[in-house]
């Protein structure tokens, strides 16, 4: 770690016995590291205080928002649930209800085939991994016109999963499913030692309970991520949703929001920032709480 | 290791096994009875429609899923099977059925059969048949289609709707001389006609199997009269011929009824077309050059992303990660923030921000300026990067921080003592350990930024627009969205072309991903 100091700040830093304080050296050690930082948190946080700020200012268009944190009314978070066309509350309940059900399905569907492909040989095995592994190379949206023209055929003959169904987006989002996520949480049930799955397995659990009641309760935590990051990939999903949910009422925030601001930018900007602020906040709220396993999450994707 | 302990008491409770096994098998079967009879119930949908391609999938799919749940074997099966079954169909084949596509002309009037595109270019041209006589007609309705009951002049009663002609009854209720009820149906009162006004209004019903016979609308929904098309199909020639002007437009196998002259009757319908949307992508200059000029910017797009947010997060790990520095934490929270903020959210703030007449930027930083931003062609592809670094770098930032800490102390340590200078310690000590961890994270970063499509689409929508472009794709499009484009905005929908260039991306990933397989291997080798 003191090698990252030394790397970047120079070899100036012979600390060791209390010297007075001196401005030049303290900069020189960590001081211009604050500078970069203050630099740095501005660059990070401005649209974000930019966007709350215009969320409270319920006069509403784009040129007074640039008055920043001049009023403080929650006009706008009201008005957002009144609008006639925009159904608000729906797309809200809609990005939960489909962003849960899909993160949960992946989490079960990836960490049962994780556990056949960790605690299993069997023929295929390198092969369906290798699979998994390229699968995640072509993600769903570049076959978006197929994705649209099969669930068309679907409505065809079963219409409550077809187009304009959110059960049928669902089912399109667990195509996705083995994915990345598969190969996540592999690595991470490689970790737990299998000597406790055939202690259980003498004591005459089988596979099913080893898998239900031991194994998924210790992988917790890469359950937890992989859900998580599967919640935030569906909240941000467009193309697919755009396409498949026709209804207003049915649509989802990133495609209502997008409409509602692409029809009237510059008018309705307060209330679409208060949509925005909204929106945002779960995501982040857990982002935040579960940030270490997140990060955790994240490297061992590839780093193994 | 410790579960092996208690094995003496597990034993002695080894007789209440038997009942949970039972509950199990019971759920088991339970689970099982409920697939099979959704899987029975479409398959009573899809025989009734003659599907049988479709229907053939679902028996290998169900089959399959009670051989592996019933059997003893195939353990890991069971395990795999669920996902892999979404997998395959929303994964695989859709990848299979882009490439079909592309090579059909499917798109905005040419998106079914020949035999719906006759009915509904019959059923477009229809006009009044002058002095028909009027038939009696009663709107019934059952499971929410509308069906015309009516009598004909003659007092002759036959029923039929939108997708069966009329067939003749003689249960029904007769009152008056016409017919007003039939058992299996629901008679539809005034208010009721009034209330599916549109619908009724719209309905054809055709009065035999042949279309050129006319069929039957209303008006009032009381009374239908005979409309007969202009056009006259010939099924043994396969042709339309228009009875007003006496033109012959036959099938020439370009997808359309097409008269000598060249003129074509839309609606058309699907055919396969080969190669053409591949010719048109790279022989046809107005497509051609977009096509590559939106290419090249994918790549630059998102090697530059890569680069930039790459080489700001890991100079901002380098200068955080000194453990004097206070307050790290703060700011390493603060930085994290715009990763956490939904990224389709930032895009749109971030437009809105950089809007040329009232955003913040123009307005307050530059102080009334006027600079488009989003509006230029360059200065839109500099504001993608610019916003695509906001959105980035923390990533980077915490991939970079978690690599440099998992570097052993000892080894700079070491080359410290050898007497290596500060910067050589972070440029052939750290800085190669470091891209073993982060290599394969900067490719599949690489890959995500390719196909970036909520960026693009949200912040710039592609625009500025290319006019002289023969598709509608502008100058920050990337090629995905140049696929979204030409498949879902605006009038003419072209899905056969726009699956070409999903194809040609796929194409591209598999090289990209086939060369950074490689690449990564022999990286790690490096360890």
């Amino acid at each position: 770690m003191s090698g990252a100091t030394t790397a970047a700040a120079g070899a100036s830093t012979a600390t060791g016995t209390r010297r007075p304080f001196r401005f030049g050296r303290w900069f020189r050690a960590t001081g211009w590291r604050h500078g970069v930082g203050v630099v740095m948190s501005i660059f990070a946080i401005f649209p974000l205080l930019y966007v709350l700020s215009a969320s409270l200012n319920p006069s509403g268009t784009l040129i007074s928002a640039n008055a920043l944190f001049s009023i403080f009314d929650f006009g706008s978070y009201i008005e957002l649930f009144d609008l006639p066309q925009q159904p608000y509350a729906a797309w809200y309940g809609n990005t939960l209800v489909i962003g849960i059900t899909t993160s949960v399905c992946t989490v079960f569907l990836g960490a049962m085939a994780a556990y056949s492909f960790s605690r299993m040989r069997f023929v295929g095995r390198r092969v369906g991994l290798l699979a998994v592994l390229l699968v995640q190379m072509f993600p769903q949206l570049l076959a978006v016109v197929a994705i649209f023209l099969l669930l068309n055929g679907i409505s065809d003959i079963f219409p409550a999963i077809g187009l304009d169904s959110q059960i049928g987006l669902i089912m399109v989002y667990l195509g996705g499913a083995l994915g990345v996520n598969t190969y996540l949480m592999y690595g991470f049930f490689n970790t737990v030692p299998t000597s406790i799955d055939e202690a259980a397995k003498i004591d005459g659990a089988g596979h099913a309970r080893i898998f239900f009641s031991i194994i998924l309760r210790l992988v917790a935590p890469i359950l937890a991520v992989v859900g998580l990051l599967s919640f935030i990939g569906t909240t941000n999903e467009f193309v697919i949703a755009s396409i498949v949910l026709i209804e207003p009422e049915k649509q989802t925030l990133a495609v209502g929001l997008y409409q509602f601001v692409s029809d009237e930018f510059s008018k309705n900007y307060s209330i679409f920032a208060a949509g925005a602020v909204l929106a945002a906040l779960p995501v982040m709220a857990l982002f935040l709480y579960l940030q270490k396993y997140i990060v955790s999450g994240l490297t061992a994707g590839s780093v193994k | 290791m410790s579960i092996t302990t208690p094995r003496a008491p597990r034993l002695t409770r080894a007789p209440t096994a038997p009942s949970t096994s039972v509950r199990v098998l019971i759920v088991k079967i339970a689970a099982l009875a409920i697939v099979d009879a959704i899987s029975l119930y479409a398959l009573f949908i899809v025989f009734a429609q003659r599907d049988w391609i479709v229907f053939a999938a679902i028996v290998v799919v169900t089959v399959i899923v009670n051989v592996v749940y019933f059997s003893k074997r195939f353990l890991p099966a069971k395990y795999l099977v669920p996902g892999v079954i979404f997998l395959v169909m929303f994964q695989v084949f859709i990848i299979g059925y882009t490439a079909y596509i592309a090579f059909t002309n499917y798109g905005t009037g040419h998106n079914s059969t020949r035999e719906d595109a006759t009915a509904a270019l019959i059923g477009s041209s229809q006009e009044r048949v002058e002095d028909s006589p009027a038939y009696g007609l009663t709107v019934v309705e059952s499971l929410g289609t509308y069906s015309f009951l009516v009598t004909d002049p003659d007092g002759d009663v036959s029923i039929g709707n939108a997708d069966n002609p009329l067939s003749p009854v003689d249960n029904a209720t007769i009152e008056g001389k016409v017919a007003v009820g039939i058992p299996g149906y629901n008679t539809l009162n005034f208010s009721q006609i009034v209330a599916a006004q549109e619908a009724i209004a719209g309905l054809t019903v055709q009065i035999s199997d042949d279309p050129n016979d006319g069929a039957l609308r209303t008006p009032d929904g009381s009374s239908a009269f005979v409309y007969r098309s202009n056009l006259v199909y010939d099924e043994a020639a396969a042709t339309m011929t228009n009875s007003t002007t006496g033109v012959v437009y036959s099938d020439t196998g370009v997808g359309a009824f097409t008269a000598n002259n060249g003129e074509e009757l839309l609606p058309g319908w699907k055919i396969e077309i080969g190669f053409d949307n591949f010719a048109r992508a790279f022989g046809d200059e107005s497509i051609r050059g977009p096509l590559f000029s939106v290419a090249l910017w994918t790549f630059t797009f998102a090697f530059l992303s890569v680069a930039t947010t790459f080489l700001l997060g890991l100079f901002l790990a380098v200068v955080f990660n000194d453990r004097r520095m206070r307050g790290r934490r703060v700011y390493r929270v603060m930085m994290i923030l715009p990763y956490a903020f939904p990224a389709f959210l930032s895009a749109l703030v971030w437009a809105g921000m950089l809007n040329r007449d009232f955003g913040f930027v123009n307005q307050v930083l530059f102080g009334g300026a006027d600079i488009p931003w989003l509006t230029n062609e360059w200065l839109a592809k500099v504001s993608i990067i610019l916003v695509n670094l906001w959105l980035g770098f923390p990533y980077m930032f915490l991939v970079c921080t978690g690599a440099l800490q998992s570097i052993p102390d000892e080894l700079q340590e070491a080359a410290v003592v050898d007497g290596a200078t500060p910067w050589a310690v972070f440029r052939f000590i750290k800085m190669p350990l470091l891209l073993v961890s982060i290599a394969p994270l900067l490719i599949s970063s690489f890959a995500f930024n390719f196909n970036n499509f909520n960026l693009i689409y949200m912040l710039t929508n592609g625009g500025p627009r290319d006019v002289s472009a023969g598709v509608n794709v502008g100058a920050t499009d990337i090629l995905i969205s140049m696929v979204y484009k030409v498949a879902f905005v605006g009038a003419g929908r072209d899905y056969g072309l726009a699956s070409a260039f999903s194809i040609i991306i796929f194409v591209l990933v598999g090289v990209i991903a086939a060369v950074s397989f490689r690449a990564t291997k022999s990286l790690e080798e490096l360890n």
